[in-house]
């Protein structure tokens, strides 16, 4: 039996604890056997490799060096994250295609009494082995609230189909399988023309006129098509279309309102799952229109909550005891 | 563009910029292998922001145009995301190598606008010093730094990252840092001796 080890990387504890949360909750109904990699450092994104090539491997491949010890055996590596996910491939990949950086990894990892061999472990994405491993006919069994009525645009981004060295996947630039999952759910899903198309990547932090750009074009589309929402398979796609989707319509005085959930949020949705356990609700584009239609209560937010305060349109402003009686 | 000083005795002394290239890049980078079809910078999503598309890029590193294509800002705009390489018809490594192209304009100081630079620079420095990364400190630092101008416009989803505790407030620090550490100074000096 293959065993399963978890990757999680940096994101999932912050800016994607939703897809955390609803990844945590879905795997008991999937059967679903999976144990974090101890001690796990961050893969680097794309930002090591853009500095220094042998640290930047050395950095993802510590990763690989403690699973392949903490493995029992045969062991795939997965990793929720698309840019998490690759980078692992990537050296796992490299280090055989180039023996040089092979070598110069392991005298690196050496110097920490750690060794990787390229090849000794499959590095895969959650998607992947929910759908080609767990199965579609296995997921759909544990359906049971059909997410009927509601439409959804399937978007896979860059990383997980391209340039996807084991061809897991059924097209580099139009792959289905993604549809299939969610059409398992009960969902009624557009044929999204830009389902792996690029959310911008890191661009909102380095040239925002490219980054705004690239996220209207996805949400633009969405939009045409009539999706409710718009689902994703990796932390670095959601924050860009959710959290700056804000700034995207000020930029362009638009007024896009397409919420971004996690693949995984909207199967624990159809396995009965309770909307909070999932996650629902820490979205910034709301979602509560978009699944109302399925008749799912997003959670009120604790925080969000009106106060006396709160009534007022404006910025927070400092305020000493007593100010509210004021005026 | 600056003339390279030339060794009379290299038959074919420009090449010497694409060799360095090419062993600079992960994998096997196959750039000598580019027959300028165009089909990068045709299915490239940012090329419109771009100095230079990948092809043109690609022609000047074989011309050994070295100054020029690491002045480009063309690496810096890729967004990674791989359209180019699964069309590539000689299968270049065009992604890898503009991480390649970022690192050596950063070394050869040539890149001007230091946004990109910077951006990479925090966030490996908190990686190497905590394992992890941190986004409110990465995001914090960079973009009162880069950006300062965005941030009361940023105030909204700021508030919203950070009340809904979609943010950390302190970094997470790795048991094995010191052994990471270790790893990554071993992994530099071998990175200099090249």
């Amino acid at each position: 039996m293959t065993q399963y080890l978890l990757y999680p990387g940096c994101s999932m504890e912050g800016s994607a604890k939703a897809y955390n949360l609803s990844l945590m909750e879905i795997i008991k109904p999937l059967g679903f056997q999976i144990e974090e990699i101890e001690d796990w450092n961050c893969c680097g994104a794309t930002e090591y490799v853009g500095i220094s090539l042998t640290p930047a491997y050395a950095l993802i491949s510590r990763n690989l060096a403690l699973a392949a010890r903490q493995a029992r055996g045969n062991a795939t590596v997965v990793a929720p994250c698309s840019a998490c996910y690759l980078n692992l491939a990537k050296a796992d990949y490299y280090m055989n295609e180039r023996p040089t950086l092979g070598t110069n990894v392991n005298k690196a990892l050496a110097a920490g009494g750690l060794h990787y061999d390229p090849g000794s472990l499959t590095i895969r994405h959650l998607l992947d082995v929910i759908i080609n491993d767990i199965g579609l006919d296995y997921v759909k069994q544990q359906v049971v609230q059909p997410l009927k009525g509601l439409r959804v645009a399937p978007y896979l981004g860059c990383m997980v189909p391209r340039p996807d060295y084991d061809h897991r996947w059924s097209g580099y630039e139009y792959p289905t399988e993604l549809d299939r999952l969610l059409k398992a759910l009960g969902a009624e899903v557009i044929d999204f023309p830009l389902k792996t198309e690029c959310c911008g990547g890191h661009m909102p932090q380095i040239s925002t006129s490219t980054a705004f750009e690239l996220i209207r074009r996805l949400l633009h589309d969405a939009e045409l098509y009539q999706a409710d929402l718009m689902v994703t398979v990796c932390p670095m796609c959601q924050m860009n279309l959710d959290a700056y989707q804000g700034e995207t319509n000020r930029h362009f005085k638009t007024k896009f309102h397409i919420p971004i959930l996690f693949f995984t949020q909207l199967m624990g949705l159809a396995f009965g799952i309770d909307a909070k356990k999932l996650g629902i609700g820490l979205e910034l584009v709301s979602a509560k229109a978009a699944l109302k239609k399925i008749g799912v209560e997003v959670p009120i937010d604790e925080t969000q909550k009106p106060t006396k305060r709160g009534k007022k349109e404006g910025l927070p402003m400092p305020q000493m005891p007593g100010d509210e009686e004021v005026g | 563009m600056i003339a390279q000083p030339v060794n009379p005795n290299d038959p074919n002394p420009n090449l010497r910029f694409l060799e360095e290239v090419s062993a600079a890049t992960a994998g096997v980078a196959r750039l000598e292998m580019c027959i300028q079809c165009g089909t990068c910078g045709g299915s490239c999503p940012s090329a419109a922001d771009m100095n230079h598309t990948p092809r043109m890029l690609f022609a000047m590193i074989r011309a050994g145009m070295r100054e020029d294509a690491l002045k480009s800002n063309t690496p810096w705009i890729c967004v990674s995301c791989y359209h180019c390489v699964v069309r590539c018809p000689q299968d270049v490594h065009i992604t890898d190598v503009m991480y390649t192209l970022k690192s050596m304009a950063i070394r050869a100081k040539l890149y001007q606008d230091s946004t990109g630079p910077d951006f990479s620079a925090t966030f490996v420095d908190m990686v190497e010093n905590y394992g992890r990364s941190f986004e409110l400190g990465l995001a914090s630092l960079h973009y009162l730094k880069h950006f300062p101008l965005r941030l009361p416009g940023m105030a909204p989803m700021a508030l919203g990252l950070l009340s809904k505790k979609r943010m950390g407030m302190m970094p997470t620090r790795i048991k094995g840092i010191d052994q990471l550490k270790t790893i990554l100074e071993r992994a530099k000096e071998l990175e200099a001796e090249k």
